[in-house]
């Protein structure tokens, strides 16, 4: 019982320790003119399922729950963001050359009709994050639009 | 008593979710670790160009820095893997091609061109680093792009062998690729419909 006791005072100090560690938030205060949202128009539908289905980890703006900023979860978070942004960042679509428009849009459809994105590992904490098949038909609908007029 | 065990059942629920999130983030850097690097394959398709171009063949055979001719190396030997429906092959294959993008010499094309080929480099070393960690599946819908680029690129760079575009009107509504062999051979299916698809331009 008192190995027990020990176990738990060090653990719980080492994951006390560990939340003192810094880590990079991914946020910003303002709206960047390149976001995908203000370069197209976007229907409300559609700015909403990517909002809440894609933003978190495909933009510089993360809407972070309490607990996600608790070590270590947040280490393994920022990982992950900082994946999500090198494949698709929307903040930054603006800056994007038509070609990887088209390229990007591609693989958003690709991804999204095959359910792969959003991710199991978002979407089991995010219920709300997974797209229905009416959301689904809208968002794809609207980007063979978006990739026509490139 | 009741404190300590309180406290236990806390800790140890810490501990199973950091463990769970750990775990989560071990299996996708193994799929990345199995990216394996180039070496001896730039040498492996130099016969491709079969023969007969001499003038500007020394440069290219020498070691193809920069070249044009060394992407479309890269490219055809990435296609005939995709073919021959290796995935372990085409990871390395187009960690390699993305490499040889990488290094293209852009400096003697015009500003318009250049800033073209930029374009395209971008998007396709993006393709060709995603090919070289993805299953087939994806390595197939990834070359789609890919074989656009390239052929938007030989449109400026030109080429030294005589190019097929072949096309294969079922693989996502009509997906296209380039070969240096007449006859086809479709990466987009591999053994499941290897002759698939028709010759749809001849590129000199």
């Amino acid at each position: 019982m008192k190995l027990v006791k020990i176990i738990s005072w060090i653990t719980l100090i080492i994951f006390a320790v560990i939340q003192f560690f810094p880590v990079n938030y991914n946020q910003s205060e303002t709206i960047p003119q390149t976001d995908f949202m203000i370069v197209n128009k976007v229907p409300a539908t559609v700015y909403k399922t990517l909002h809440v289905s894609c933003y978190d980890c495909h933009s510089n703006n993360t809407s972070y729950p309490w607990y996600n900023k608790l070590q270590p979860v947040a280490w393994y978070l920022e990982k992950h963001i900082d994946n999500g942004k090198k494949d698709l960042n929307f903040s930054v679509w603006g800056d994007y050359s038509d070609r990887r428009k088209k390229s990007k849009i591609n693989s958003i459809m690709n991804q999204i009709e095959s359910g792969e994105m959003p991710i199991y590992s978002y979407t089991v904490i995010h219920r709300n994050a997974i797209i229905s098949k009416s959301d689904k038909e809208a968002v794809i609908k609207y980007m063979t639009s978006l990739k026509d007029s490139l | 008593m009741k404190k300590v065990r309180l406290t236990t059942i806390m800790v140890m629920a810490f501990i199973s979710l950091s463990a769970m999130y750990c775990k989560d983030a071990k299996t996708e850097n193994s799929t990345n670790s199995e990216m394996i690097t180039e070496e001896d394959h730039s040498k492996m398709n130099h016969d491709n160009s079969d023969g007969h171009h001499d003038v500007d063949k020394k440069e290219m055979a020498m070691n193809g820095d920069g070249n044009s001719q060394t992407i479309l190396n890269d490219y055809f030997n990435l296609k005939d893997a995709l073919v021959a429906d290796d995935n372990a092959k085409a990871k390395e294959l187009g960690a390699t091609l993305a490499t040889s993008l990488g290094k293209l010499d852009i400096s003697k094309y015009t500003d318009a061109q250049q800033s073209e080929l930029k374009d395209i480099m971008e998007d396709a070393i993006e393709h060709a680093e995603h090919i070289s960690e993805s299953d087939i599946k994806h390595q197939r819908e990834h070359f789609k792009v890919l074989s656009k680029d390239v052929t938007d690129m030989v449109a400026i760079t030109g080429t030294q062998v005589k190019l097929y575009e072949q096309f294969c009107p079922m693989y996502d509504g009509g997906t296209a690729w380039l070969s240096t062999k007449e006859e086809i051979r479709n990466p987009y299916y591999g053994s499941q419909m290897l002759k698939c698809g028709k010759v749809q331009r001849e590129i000199n």
